[in-house]
């Protein structure tokens, strides 16, 4: 009885410190993935980098068409998915959709958000692209994105808005208010910073998406700043997409150059929005 | 006044719900766009040669339109991920539920969701340019491009999602529960093993089925790191082709629109949506009705 | 009949981080008998009865000093999983595992790897537990599938399974119908035959009906010890008088 306890205690700390251990890999292997990227990637990091069009030959390579395909058609999406998103989420989650239609938009929501993202590629170079014309233009790319980060902003926003006590709402309804005025006076306001951070996190998982963007038409070459939503672009992931499929290694460097600037915008915009949610966690609780 | 007021609520309740038929107009628009080119598709090219043929070569002559090499080269990916995802995942989950401290979890937890913040194509390069010379350093015969490469930088990426849902499921259970298992003198270990997990069963299945569904889809890393070779082969040391690889392929090349090999991509894309989509119905259903039980 | 003590608690304090929850309590729990704990809510009744059996050990911010005698041991020194196989403790609510009837029970000795005849072990806990009648012709049905009432039998059943010395009971009939709550009482009395027992309790009556020995917290402070019958006829304490007659808690 005594030894069998001793074993069982045995299994129980080899379990433990296997746990322990396993849980420990994902640290590790983010610090080697940023310390491998960090090396290979210091080599041409430079102002002359992020000011320069990209090039056939490494040391006159940068990421300037990159760099201001991604800020447009990222300020495009977001000018595009966030309204559209958040709308959705209040209706669904303020006016509730009674029976079967509101489970089936619920589900499909759920089930939106699984779909690959070169699927939506597909879908936005057939409609966008083809049948409304717009061509492979920023335009395209941003409904494209939009359409593929749509049901990422309206699940986390519906859970600022689930977030939201009732007694807020009771308190307005009882002072005679309508539903939009209870909505858009009082419940949207409380649940922003939620929705924000939900937000950001999306559109940080926008900036890195480079599939759909293959697929509608986005170019690897370009030496000019789109000027309209029109113009064709370029985004900086493609940018290391197409330096890091060569063969030569110089342009393995560029690329890691480019992942550096690629994830400190995304780690920022991360770190911005956790700051947003630590902030606003302790408040509004009734 | 109070007229007024009447008015601009069925505008905004309106307004409101146009927004919200969007997701619905979004997966009607996926359905009717892929199968108005695969419609097509299949009158050239016979259903079941797709489906069973074991020769894929759309764009060389003579054409040939078997899918199986390609979804070979999917499951070699999905499998391989899963190696890593799974055990790594739930016991991250265990560990995070069970043992550790909140100032633990408050390393952890930001970790993962960096790990999952990450663009595919960052995996990609870190497959290709440090996952690969590893393995060859390893095992002298791997190719440059490999399906176990891909394989472990998708590991990577799903395993936060595992570890989250899993993390979830743990949480969940009664605290009552726990305490009858501990109550009678039983180990973390044991009331784990057998009682937890067990209890979260289900869930914990729901998460595996999700985080293969996301591996599937996995594009960009997969493209870099595996190569484009379809291959109707198991062996993961070899160049393969996914799915998705492949319609990245046709896409950066300058295939007329209306040929058969346009329409490949959306023959592809649909058997790679319907796959994933009844992974993710399956998944959602079994989280769905948790939720209701509760 | 003696009294014999088999724990003794010594100058226990109990705290949550900085905040104290017993101050200095010296209880002991009877052999074959039933001690009820009363309290109003709040007053650490809860808080000692799962520190005697080290359940309290999960909670982060939780700490104890003081003696708990056990089989010439202090329980805050040993292992607390020993300590639970020796002190076993039926909660507020049923929570049986979902697993079928006779796995519950079966399921302690099995992880302890004790060498018992199984079929035997699961019968004669389930008479113990005033349960057998009820359920022996499915016993490999799921344990969900009983009533409350039934389901905290089972965990009494469970419990006895393991022949601890001790069962401690967390306010055991609160979560159950009155039909439900006489036959765990009924329960609690032929089982002090041969266990000793700890009973949390809010309601004085159950107190009165089942307990040989009663003692009464307030605010954290062990207030009055004695025979269940002295401290409700004749309580030496105005607080505990004040609380029995119903004038607070």
């Amino acid at each position: 009885m005594k030894d069998g306890f001793a074993a069982r205690k045995r299994k129980e700390k080899i379990f433990k410190y296997a746990c322990l251990a396993l849980t420990f890999s994902s640290v590790l292997i983010l610090v080697v993935l940023l310390y491998h990227i960090g090396q290979t990637g210091n080599k041409y990091l430079s102002l002359k980098f992020l000011t320069s069009w990209p090039s056939r030959f490494p040391h006159k390579a940068g990421i300037k068409a990159g760099i201001w395909g991604t800020i447009w058609l990222i300020s495009l999406t977001a000018a595009i998915s966030i309204p559209l998103g958040v709308l959705s989420a209040l209706f669904l989650e303020e006016y509730k959709i009674p029976g079967k239609i509101g489970k089936i938009v619920e589900i499909n929501v759920a089930n939106l958000a699984g779909v690959p993202s070169i699927v939506y590629g597909l879908l936005g170079l057939t409609v966008f692209v083809r049948y409304f014309g717009l061509d492979r233009s920023l335009l395209s790319g941003a409904l494209t994105l939009s359409l593929l980060i749509l049901p990422v902003i309206i699940v986390s926003s519906r859970e600022a808005i689930k977030a939201v006590p009732d007694a807020i709402r009771f308190g307005a309804y009882a002072l005679g208010a309508s539903r939009y005025q209870v909505v858009f006076w009082h419940v949207l306001p409380i649940a922003l910073p939620g929705i924000l951070t939900g937000v950001i996190l999306a559109l940080s998982r926008a900036i890195g998406e480079t599939a759909p963007l293959i697929i509608v038409g986005a170019l690897t070459y370009i030496s000019y700043t789109p000027e309209s939503v029109m113009d064709e672009f370029t985004v900086l992931p493609l940018q290391i997409y197409n330096w890091a499929s060569r063969p030569q290694e110089e342009f393995h460097y560029l690329a890691a150059g480019g992942i550096i600037v690629l994830l400190t915008v995304m780690l920022s915009m991360n770190f911005i929005a956790v700051v947003i949610r630590q902030k606003t966690s302790k408040k509004v609780k009734i | 006044m109070r007229k007024g007021v009447k008015q601009i609520e069925y505008t905004v309740r309106g307004a409101l719900g146009l927004c919200a038929l969007l997701t619905l107009v979004t997966t009607i628009g996926i359905i009717f766009v892929l199968s108005s080119e695969t419609i097509p598709f299949f009158r050239e090219v016979p259903i079941t040669d797709f489906l069973f043929g074991t020769k894929w070569a759309p764009l060389l002559e003579p054409k040939s339109f078997g899918v199986l090499p390609l979804v070979t080269g999917t499951t070699l990916i999905m499998v391989g991920s899963a190696i890593i995802a799974l055990p790594v995942g739930i016991t991250t989950a265990v560990y995070l539920s069970e043992y550790s401290s909140e100032k633990m979890r408050s390393i952890i937890k930001p970790v993962l969701e960096v790990l999952a913040g990450i663009p595919t194509i960052v995996y990609g390069y870190f497959a290709l340019t440090f996952i690969t010379p590893i393995l060859k350093i390893l095992i002298p015969r791997t190719e440059i491009f490999n399906a176990a490469s891909g394989a472990i930088v998708v590991g990577i990426m799903v395993l936060p999602m595992v570890a989250s849902l899993c993390d979830d499921a743990f949480q969940s259970v009664p605290k009552a529960l726990k305490e009858g298992g501990y109550a009678l003198g039983a180990t973390s270990f044991e009331v784990i093993g057998q009682v937890i997990v067990p209890y979260s069963a289900s869930r914990i299945l729901a998460a595996f089925i999700l985080a293969l569904s996301r591996a599937i889809g996995e594009t960009m890393a997969v493209t870099l790191a595996a190569g484009a070779n379809a291959r109707f082969s198991f062996d993961p040391l070899q160049s393969v082709q996914t799915m998705t690889a492949y319609i990245v392929q046709v896409s950066m090349g300058d295939t007329p629109q209306g040929g058969i090999e346009y329409q490949t991509c959306f023959a592809v894309g649909s058997l790679l949506f319907l796959i994933t989509l009844a992974m993710n119905v399956a998944g959602q259903t079994i989280l769905f009705r948790y939720r209701r039980g509760k | 009949m003696t009294n014999e003590a088999v724990m003794t608690c010594r100058n226990l304090n109990i705290f949550y981080g900085e905040k104290q929850a017993v101050f200095d309590v010296d209880l002991d729990i009877l052999k074959n008998k039933v001690t009820a704990i009363i309290g109003p809510s709040g007053c650490g009744k809860s808080t000692l009865l799962r520190s005697l059996n080290r359940m309290n050990d999960f909670v982060p911010t939780f700490s104890m000093n003081g003696v708990i005698n056990f089989e010439g041991k202090n329980v805050l020194k040993e292992d607390p999983m020993v300590v639970r196989t020796r002190i076993g403790m039926v909660f507020q609510k049923p929570n049986p595992f979902p697993k079928s009837i006779y796995n519950n029970i079966t399921w302690g000795p099995k992880i302890h790897g004790h060498k018992v005849n199984f079929d035997e072990l699961v019968e004669n806990s389930l008479k113990a537990a005033a349960l057998w009648d009820e359920v022996k012709d499915r016993l490999h049905d799921s344990a969900l599938d009983l009533s409350g009432g039934q389901q905290q039998r089972l965990c009494i059943a469970r419990t006895v399974a393991m022949k601890p010395e001790v069962i401690l009971m967390d306010e055991p009939c609160s979560a159950l119908d009155p039909r439900s709550t006489i036959r765990i009482e009924d329960l609690i009395n032929d089982l002090r035959e041969d266990y000793s027992i700890a009973i949390v309790t809010h309601n004085m009556q159950q107190a009165a009906r089942v307990s040989d020995y009663t003692a009464f917290f307030y605010e954290g402070e062990l207030i009055e010890y004695g025979v269940t019958d002295g401290i409700f006829t004749n309580p030496q304490e105005k607080k505990t008088e004040d609380y029995i007659t119903g004038r607070f808690g």
